[in-house]
Formats: C-alpha cells, sequence, structure tokens
C-alpha cells in the first residue's frame, strides 16, 4: 500500500440528496445500456435477475422431486426423469444459483460502493463475467435439450463415463462457469487491494468484504482444479483417455480427489458470503459495535484456508486409505471452531444493543437458527463411525440444505431485505415481509427437519422407490416444501409490487455506519458525487453521523494519503 | 430424550451399532445443549434488549479476552471428544477379526450377488450366521455401488478396480434391509437386498439344503420365486409397462427387433441366450447394461424363469 | 513503474474509475499475477495427475518416455527460451519508446512460437501415424506395457493444454504487434505488453517443467 506519502486531506462533510433526479437506474437508457453496461451497479442487478431466474427453475425442479416422492412407489414421473432431475436441481441450484449468488449479484453491487470506489478494478471484465455465466448457462441448456445428464451433480466416474446422456456438454458448462467465477474473484481481490478510498484501512473495512475477499481467495485457488477435472472428464468421455476409467486402467477414487478438492472450498465459496452479510444485518439492527472484528474479519480467512485441507470428509467410505480419513476428519473439525467463534460473535454483538426486529433482522435470526443445526449436523457427519453410517442418506441432504438454504439462500433473502431500499430506492412492505420470513422459516423446518430423522433411520439419498416406512416423513417433508414454494412466491409479489407502489425509500433507512448508505437511494451513476474520505469503521454507531459522511474537499487529490481529521 | 434419539435410529443388530449409536446420541445431547443455549440466549437479548426508542445508545464492547478464551477452547475439546470417539469406532469397523466367515460380494447394475466359501451363490439375498463375524469381499462389476445395512451401521464403496472389505457381527436373528448407496444409475433405488439372520445351527442347515433347489416346485413357480430373488424384477415388470428392459409379458414368441436391425422370435432358446449373453442380442429401444446371469443360475432355475416367462400371456 | 510523463498523455489510457495511471497499472499487474497464479493451479491438476500415475506405475514412464523424441523436445525448449527473452527484449523497447524495434522483437516471438508449433505438429503426426492416439484410439504395440495408452493420454493432455497456450500467446502477440502500430502503446502505458509478456513466460515456463517431466525420464 501507499499509504506512506504523507499528504493532508482537505475535507468536509456532504449532504445527501434525499431525492436523486440522477441515478445508476436512469443513467442510460435502452435494453443494450444493460446488456452491455460496464457499471458494476447494473451488473450485479443483471446477476440478481439471472440467479432469481435460476432459483425459480431449481426450486420447480425441487418441488417436482417433492412430489414424486409423496410414494413409495412411481408416482408422477419416471426413474430416468428423476434422476436427471435430481441431477439438474443439484447442478442448477449450485453452479447457477448459489455460487454466483451472493458474490456476483449484492457483491458486484456493493463492494465497490462499501469502499468508496466508482467502479471494480476492470469493469468490462466484470462485463465479461457475465455474459461468460450466460454462455455457461446456454451450454446447461443444451445439455438439457440434448437428454439432460443423469449422474448426479458430482459425475462420479465412472457411471458418467458410461451413461447414455449429454455429459460433455453439462461439464463444459461447468468449466464455463467456474471460468466465470474465476474473473469475479479476481476482480474483488484487485479492487479490495488497490482501490479502496483514502482512510480505508483494513481495519476499517466492512466485514462483508472481509468475507467476499476470503471468497475471492477461495475462488482463485479452487476453481481451477474444478475446471480441469471437468475437462479430464470430458476428455474421458470423447477420446477414452482412460485416466478416471476403470475398464482403461484409470482410478474412480481419483476422480473423486480430483473432484472434491474444488468441491468441497466451493462450499465455503457458497457460505462465507454469508457470514458477511450476517454481519452487517447484526450490527446495523442492534446498533452496536460488532462484537470482535479481528475474530470475525479472520475466521473467515482461517475456514478459507482450513477448508482447503477437509475434501477427503466427503470420501470416508469411498476406499481411499483409512489413514487419510482419520487425519480429514481430524482437520474437518476444524473449521467448526472458526465458524462457532462467529455465531457467539454475532450472538455477543446484540448484548446491551438496541434491536428492532425488521425484515433483515428476522432473517438473521432465522439464519443463526438454522446455520447452527446445519453446524452441528456438520460435526456429527465429520465423526468417522457416524459418518459411515449416515454417509449418502437423507441425513446429508437435510444437513446441506440447512447450511447452504438456510445458511446461504436465508442471508441472501436478509441482504437482499436490507440493500433492497439502496438498489431500487423504494422500501419494501415491512408487514409482508416480516410474515413470509415466519412462512420461510417454519415451511424450511418442515421440508428438512423430517429428512435428518429419514436418513439417521437410513434412508439413502437419490432413491426414486423407498421402503414404505418413510411414507410419512416423505409427505410430510413435501407439503413443507409446498408451503416454502409458497412462502417464495408471496416474496416475488410484494418484492415486485414495491418497485412499482413502494414508498420512496432514505439514503439510509436502518441508520447503518457504512459506506453504500452515505449516497442517495438509489445511488447516482459513479455512487458517489466526492471521493469519500473514512475516519471510523463502518460499525462505529456511537460516532456522530455526520462524521460518516466525509469526502476530499478538492478534486484532483490523490489516493492512499493518510488522514488529516478536519471537519468543516 | 432417549426415545428421540431411538426414533431417530434403525434398530440396534451388530456388535458395532452400540458404539456408533453412543457417539450419536452424545452429539445430539451436547449439540442440542449448545443450541438451545444459543438460542435461549439470543431469545433474552432480543426480548431484552429491544430498541426502546431511535435515540437508543448502546455501549461500545469491542471484545473480551475471557469470554473469546473460552469459546474457542471449549468447542475444541468438544470436537477433540467427537473424534476420538469416532475414530475409535472407525477403527472398530475397519478392522474385521481374523476369524471372520468371508463372504464375497460383487454389485452389479443392478443386483447383488453373494459367493460362500462352499461355493454356492444367491442373488439378492444374503444369509448369515448371528453372534459370528462375517466379512463382505466386495468388488463392482461395472460402476461404483455402495453397500449399507442401516441396522447393522455398516457402509462401504464397492468399486470396480479393487476389493473394499467391511464386516459386521449380527447380534439378533431376522432379516434387514441392505441398500445400495452410491447412485448407479435408472434403478439405484431398487438395488436391494436381504439380510437372513439365521442362527448357527440354521445357518449350518441351510448351507447343506438351501442353495440346493427345490426339484419338486413346479418350474414355473421356481422361475416366479427366481425372478423376484435374481433381481429381474428391478429392470423387468408384469403387467407390460417398460422398465428398463422389455416386459416379461407376452414377450414369449413374439418378433424382437434388435439394434443390428436384424429380427428374431422370442423362442426358449433366444430367451435363454438373453441371460446368459444379455449384451449380445439386444433389442432395439433398450440400453444395453443387463448382467449376464452366467453361473449365478442354475439350469434350473434358467428353464424356471424360461416356463415363467412363457406362462404370462394376457 | 515509471509512469513518469506529461499530465495530458496520462489521462487518454487513464479509465475513470481510477485516482491515476499508477494505481491503474499496479491493479492490471496484481489481476494479470492473480490470473497466472489460476493458470498454474489449473495445470497443477494435470501434474497431480502425472505424478500419481508416474508413482503407480514408474516403469510406464520409462518405457513410454523412450517413444518421445528428445532432440524435437530440446530443440523446442530452446526455440521457447529464445521466444521469452524476445517479449522480454520487446517490452524494454516499448518502455523506452521505440516502438519500431518492439515491433520487431513481438514478430520474432511469434515466429518462435509458430516454430514451437510446427515442431510440435510433426512430433504429433509422427506418433499419431504410429497408432499413437490419446486413450481408446490407441493401436501402437512398441511398448511393453498393457496401459501404455494411459501415459500418452497424460502427455496429449499436457502438451495439448500448453499448444492452446502457445496459440492463444500469439493471439495476444499479434494484437500487441497491431495496439503498437496504431500508437496505442508507448513509454507512457505499456500495461498490456507487460500483461502479454507475463502470460508467455508462463506458458514458456510451463514447456521447461513439462520437457524434463515427459522426455528425459531414465
Amino acid at each position: 500500500m501507499a499509504e506512506s506519502t504523507a499528504k493532508t486531506l482537505k475535507i468536509r462533510e456532504f449532504p445527501i440528496d434525499e431525492n436523486p433526479k440522477h441515478t445508476y437506474l436512469n443513467a442510460e437508457k435502452g435494453i443494450l445500456s444493460w446488456l452491455l453496461t460496464v457499471d458494476h451497479k447494473r451488473i450485479g442487478l443483471l446477476y440478481l435477475g439471472s440467479i432469481t431466474l435460476f432459483f425459480f427453475v431449481g426450486g420447480v425442479l425441487a418441488l417436482l422431486l417433492r412430489t414424486e416422492l409423496l410414494t413409495p412407489a412411481q408416482s408422477i414421473i419416471d426413474a430416468d426423469t428423476y434422476n436427471q432431475i435430481f441431477t439438474l436441481h443439484g447442478a442448477i441450484m449450485i453452479f447457477l444459483f448459489i455460487i454466483p449468488s451472493i458474490p456476483a449479484a449484492l457483491g458486484n453491487f456493493f463492494l465497490p460502493m462499501m469502499i468508496g470506489a466508482k467502479d471494480v478494478a476492470f469493469p468490462r471484465l466484470n462485463l465479461a463475467s457475465w455474459w461468460i455465466y450466460i454462455l455457461g448457462a446456454l451450454f446447461a441448456l443444451y445439455s438439457i435439450i440434448s437428454g439432460a445428464v443423469d449422474t448426479g451433480w458430482t459425475f462420479y466416474t465412472p457411471y458418467s463415463v458410461q451413461t447414455g446422456t449429454a455429459v460433455v456438454s453439462m461439464t463444459m458448462a461447468v468449466f464455463v462457469l467456474g471460468f466465470s467465477s474465476i474473473l469475479t474473484g479476481l476482480n474483488f481481490i484487485v479492487t479490495l487491494h488497490k482501490l479502496r478510498s483514502p482512510g480505508l484501512t483494513w481495519s476499517k473495512m466492512p466485514l462483508f468484504l472481509w468475507s467476499l475477499y476470503a471468497t475471492a481467495i477461495i475462488q482463485i485457488l479452487a476453481t481451477p482444479v474444478l475446471a480441469i477435472t471437468v475437462l479430464l472428464l470430458a476428455m474421458e468421455r470423447i477420446f477414452g483417455i482412460g485416466i478416471f476409467d476403470p475398464t482403461m486402467g484409470g482410478d474412480p477414487v481419483l476422480y473423486q480427489h480430483f473432484f472434491w478438492f474444488y468441491s468441497h472450498p466451493a462450499v465455503y465459496i457458497m457460505i462465507v458470503p454469508a457470514f458477511g452479510i450476517m454481519s452487517e444485518l447484526i450490527s446495523t439492527f442492534s446498533r452496536k459495535t460488532i462484537f470482535g472484528y479481528w475474530a470475525i474479519a479472520l475466521s473467515s480467512l482461517a475456514i478459507a484456508f482450513i477448508g482447503f485441507l477437509v475434501w477427503g470428509h466427503h470420501m470416508f467410505v469411498s476406499g481411499q486409505s483409512e489413514l487419510s480419513s482419520v487425519v480429514f476428519s481430524f482437520l474437518t473439525f476444524f473449521v467448526g471452531v472458526p465458524t462457532g467463534i462467529k455465531i457467539f460473535n454475532w450472538v455477543a454483538t446484540m448484548y446491551k444493543g438496541s434491536i428492532d426486529l425488521k425484515t433483515p433482522m428476522l432473517y438473521a435470526l432465522a439464519f443463526l437458527f438454522l446455520f447452527t443445526i446445519g453446524g452441528i449436523t456438520g460435526i456429527m457427519i465429520g465423526a468417522l463411525s457416524v459418518n459411515v453410517h449416515l454417509h449418502d442418506t437423507y441425513y446429508i441432504v437435510a444437513h446441506f440444505h440447512y447450511v447452504m438454504m438456510g445458511g446461504t439462500v436465508i442471508a441472501l433473502l436478509g441482504g437482499l431485505h436490507y440493500w433492497w431500499p439502496k438498489m431500487t430506492g423504494r422500501m419494501y412492505s415491512e408487514f409482508w415481509g416480516r410474515i413470509t420470513c415466519g412462512v420461510i422459516f417454519v415451511s424450511f423446518n418442515m421440508t428438512f427437519l423430517p429428512q435428518f430423522i429419514m436418513g439417521s433411520q437410513g434412508m439413502p439419498r437419490r432413491y426414486f422407490n423407498y421402503v414404505d416406512q418413510f411414507q410419512g416423513l416423505h409427505q410430510f417433508s413435501t407439503i413443507g416444501s409446498y408451503i416454502l414454494g409458497i412462502g417464495f412466491v408471496m416474496m416475488a409479489v410484494y418484492l415486485v409490487w414495491s418497485l412499482f407502489k413502494g414508498p420512496k425509500a432514505p439514503s439510509n433507512p436502518w441508520r447503518s455506519r457504512s459506506l453504500e448508505w452515505m449516497t442517495s437511494s438509489p445511488p447516482s451513476h459513479h455512487n458517489f458525487e466526492y471521493t469519500p474520505v473514512i475516519l471510523h469503521g463502518p460499525y462505529d454507531h456511537h460516532k456522530p453521523m455526520r462524521e460518516f459522511r466525509m469526502g476530499v474537499a478538492q478534486e484532483a487529490a490523490g489516493h492512499g494519503e493518510t488522514v488529516e481529521h478536519e471537519k468543516t | 430424550m432417549n426415545r428421540i434419539i431411538e426414533y431417530m435410529l434403525p434398530p440396534q443388530r451388530s456388535t458395532l451399532a452400540s458404539e456408533v449409536d453412543s457417539l450419536f446420541t452424545f452429539i445430539n445431547v451436547a449439540g442440542f445443549i449448545l443450541f438451545a443455549g444459543i438460542m435461549i440466549t439470543i431469545l433474552i437479548f432480543v426480548i431484552k434488549y429491544r430498541r426502546k426508542s431511535e435515540d437508543d445508545v448502546t455501549p461500545v464492547i469491542t471484545h473480551n479476552s475471557i469470554l473469546e478464551v473460552s469459546w474457542t477452547v471449549i468447542p475444541i475439546i468438544l470436537i477433540l471428544i467427537v473424534f476420538s470417539w469416532g475414530f475409535r469406532g472407525f477403527l472398530m469397523l475397519s478392522s474385521p477379526p481374523s476369524d471372520a466367515y468371508e463372504i464375497n460380494v460383487t454389485a452389479a447394475s443392478w443386483l447383488w450377488e453373494f459367493r460362500y466359501p462352499n461355493g454356492g451363490t444367491t442373488v439378492n439375498e444374503v444369509f448369515v450366521p448371528v453372534d459370528r463375524p462375517v466379512k463382505f469381499i466386495m468388488r463392482s462389476d461395472d460402476v461404483l455401488h455402495s453397500l449399507y445395512i442401516p441396522d447393522f451401521r455398516i457402509k462401504m464403496d464397492v468399486l470396480p478396480n479393487r476389493y473394499t472389505t467391511t464386516w459386521f457381527q449380527a447380534t439378533s436373528t431376522g432379516e434387514a434391509i441392505l441398500y445400495c448407496t452410491e447412485y448407479c444409475g435408472t434403478a439405484h433405488s431398487d438395488m436391494l437386498a436381504t439380510v437372513h439372520v439365521l442362527s448357527i445351527e440354521e445357518f449350518e442347515e441351510w448351507l447343506e439344503t438351501g442353495l440346493e433347489v427345490d426339484e419338486d416346485m413346479p418350474l414355473a413357480d421356481l422361475g416366479r420365486q427366481t425372478y423376484t430373488s435374481a433381481g429381474c424384477n428391478a429392470c423387468h415388470t408384469l403387467d407390460g409397462a417398460d422398465r428398463i428392459g422389455p416386459s416379461f409379458l407376452n414377450l414369449y414368441n413374439t418378433e424382437r427387433e434388435l439394434v443390428d436391425g436384424s429380427v428374431v422370435t422370442a423362442d426358449e432358446d433366444y430367451l435363454r441366450r438373453s441371460i446368459l449373453e444379455p449384451q449380445a442380442e439386444v433389442t432395439a429401444g433398450y440400453p444395453n447394461n443387463m448382467p449376464s446371469y452366467a453361473g449365478r443360475l442354475n439350469e434350473r432355475q434358467i428353464d424356471g424363469l424360461i416356463a415363467f416367462i412363457k406362462e404370462l400371456q394376457d | 513503474m515509471g509512469n513518469q510523463i506529461a499530465e495530458a498523455d496520462k489521462k487518454s489510457h487513464l479509465q475513470h474509475h481510477f485516482v491515476d495511471s499508477d494505481q491503474q497499472f499496479e491493479s492490471s499487474k496484481l489481476g494479470m499475477w492473480i490470473f497466472l497464479v489460476t493458470e498454474v493451479l489449473m495445470f497443477g491438476g494435470l501434474f497431480v495427475a502425472y505424478i500419481i500415475y508416474r508413482s503407480w506405475h514408474p516403469d510406464l514412464f520409462y518405457l513410454a518416455a523412450k517413444e518421445l523424441d528428445t532432440a524435437l523436445g530440446a530443440t523446442n525448449t530452446v526455440v521457447l527460451i529464445a521466444s521469452s527473452l524476445t517479449i522480454a527484449l520487446a517490452i524494454r523497447a516499448v518502455q523506452l519508446d521505440k516502438i519500431r524495434s518492439a515491433i520487431n522483437y513481438m514478430a520474432a516471438t511469434v515466429a518462435l512460437a509458430g516454430t514451437f508449433m510446427v515442431i510440435k505438429y510433426f512430433e504429433y503426426t509422427d506418433k499419431f501415424a504410429k497408432g499413437i492416439f490419446p486413450g481408446a484410439g490407441y493401436t501402437y504395440d512398441g511398448i511393453d506395457h498393457d496401459m501404455a495408452a494411459n501415459f500418452f493420454s497424460i502427455y496429449y493432455m499436457m502438451t495439448g493444454l500448453h499448444g492452446i497456450h502457445v496459440v492463444i500467446g500469439m493471439g495476444l502477440i499479434t494484437w500487441m504487434i497491431i495496439k503498437a502500430k496504431k500508437g496505442f502503446v508507448h513509454s507512457g502505458y505499456y500495461t498490456p505488453v507487460e500483461n502479454t509478456g507475463l502470460f508467455w513466460h508462463l506458458v514458456d515456463i510451463i514447456w521447461i517443467f513439462l520437457f524434463p517431466l515427459l522426455y528425459l525420464i531414465d
């Protein structure tokens, strides 16, 4: 960092325009101004729209699966279709929805704003990353049209080499999507390193950005390995290169090692950004300084690091050596510690706070409830002997839905409501927001709690037919999933309604101290009309609001100078 | 709490089950206490510190060393307990006693075949003695499978390119379900087998007589029995509906158009060839993935199946 | 980081969201380095596959490597090292505003890269003629090892992916030549040339690892 060049900055307070005429939404017009935009905010919204679409598609597929499982034998679809649908549900939800969800949609929108930058470091690369994402989606679509895939989203060999379905185009989709994810991560790392406003030291960075930083590191380091893995798999199918195919001397367990070397860290690509949102929500709605800033920031990095060493816990019964299983199990538990630390820190933040149960805070509390269950059941399946019993059962299905949906999706919804006024300039309906949060929370538990019980009772996953004893729990779960679906429809209705009829949002409805709220709602084309200067941390609720609205008094000032606190 | 845990687990029917279940119980109880503690704390905070006015002033509390050390150290102690406990059980699971009764298991899409030391073979059914360690030496014919017996708390993947093993010692007689838990295609969820746990005497007797085919049973009845015991039902229905393979209903003496375009009549010879060399003459429109039953069925069973198929006419 | 030129000139290449050229230059360079990390990790996956297979079948690697033409491989190594030198000289020339010689150096780099690809082409066709295809198409019986096909699968994957990178590199350098001709790069703004050079060095370094690992096995 170039902070050695000591210069004095003249700063003054900039009032916020509460009724902005020129915003990023009306800066340019026409469909091309959206599709070819290099504005990070518009790209964020492009991503938000795309992931919403794919969440809808993946969700409908999930409801089809649940409907089929109403009866132990065939109900509405046949076995092959069922296998294709659960594969697509997994692949779409993971590669097209959850991995880009928080970083590429909310991260793109708010990362530059939170550091007072006009844009990310490489705006055109950012746009390219969205288009590559769309290209990946087209590959996936082509795969679906030309026969779909029935391998499960993990593409385990040798089944994925032998099956007659369109595996190559789907692996190419994953390859391309991985590239998009790499570009986003690269952009974020460079932006955070090089584009921070004067005074915004690492210790004043919002925790959402720390989590995105940790995520970006995983994206950079893990995704290339996925790329080479799916490339090898595609070559295996096209040329029969025999690396993973046992009929040619290859080893299917090697494939699993390759695959999980990416896909386990990918789990943290999915959940770590959610931790970031949680820190923002809990501090803001408790109106209190975050407890243990460095503990939360560094635990994200710790999770990112340890996350690279635990991939073998997916393979305790795969035939890998017993010694590796033991080592992987041991390391796995150490991911639990930094995760636990975060939860305790959030709870401690609420102590003596001023807690306001607005919708985003309700989602934060729902997250704490669901994610803690997800975390504790994670300890359960990390234990070697119990894992042998629970591996590949519904217990695993329930566990990762509690983490991914109860964690990431709930945090995404919390973040969406939290930042909705900033993004759209409109307030959503608080009443319907709270009701819907309640509906989603209850129905989520209805859907997935029974799956824990089924799993520990011995119900294997990816089963089209099942033995009669599980029917009651399956039906309960299916009913829960229908209500969950209704919850999301309710949300779509009131959010869309708010776009047109919602009351105008003030610039800072939650009285947050973070930088993105120190500009108009919605923000102007270049985020800020001035170069922000940061004096306090983003959670310093005890400092007066006006000290957070400082900017460089004259333009043409350099970056990275030390700040002379000088009120005007 | 005990009743809940009991409800959540299948019956304990092997010597390993109690070891696994005790850890399962410990994590559930410890986890529940932790979870309830966190949730009650949150609830108290939410009620006690709810916002009273827009001008609430909150104290600046950024850290507390005692608190932070304790919530780092206590979880570490807990996970070390859980790890070593799980490790102990895993050691038991992965060290079969040397005197174990060995059964060779072959998994194929989609059936389980069990071969006993005396040369006998059963398909989709396995007979084991109670109170004696039994070791499965497993191998797959095609893709990955995984052998899972919930009542015994054992699971192990079955690979095409190397042997894997698992073992158990059943503690009570009766039947238990064996599942395939590694996704293996269309009939993955039908790849089930039944474990018959017999008393030592019954097992000895079964070894003597059970593997022999009942010579007195009418051929078609034997065929009907073989149809389920050999796992034909996973792919071939009896009601005319197509599953993975053609239905057996009205199959006999029909013209079959093969993948290479030629046409054959499904007579006794064709049916026999299809059982022994299923990949040789595949009917067009069906996948080429039936495993061969050569060596898995005896002559009388094959005859029985053919007789059974012949009877299946509307 | 010698971006010491007139203020007016600076502005023209400065994208609006950067404060100054230094910041832009540093950002681009950091971005390129991170991208190179991802490239290394992608090849890393293949190297891991190589290491695992070699440790499983050391005899296979010993036998099969004899089929590779060490002379051609060595020539290609020299060619690529020379091309790394020329691209480095090209960057230096741009920094000194000697655009004419920079273009020549870059053209030389493309020519050397082309030489590399031509030699690679002869190596590949020679093997295809013997029936050494990747994977299932393998028909050659000159190697007394039943997993010989797997060695060549790894060989083709590694050299093929590397070859694709050489072609991409040639495209990038050609683009830089066009940029230089149009006067878009000069001592005040040479970031794209510098980054292309970094990429080209990576392509070179990967080959320097591939050559001994595949050709020189004793």
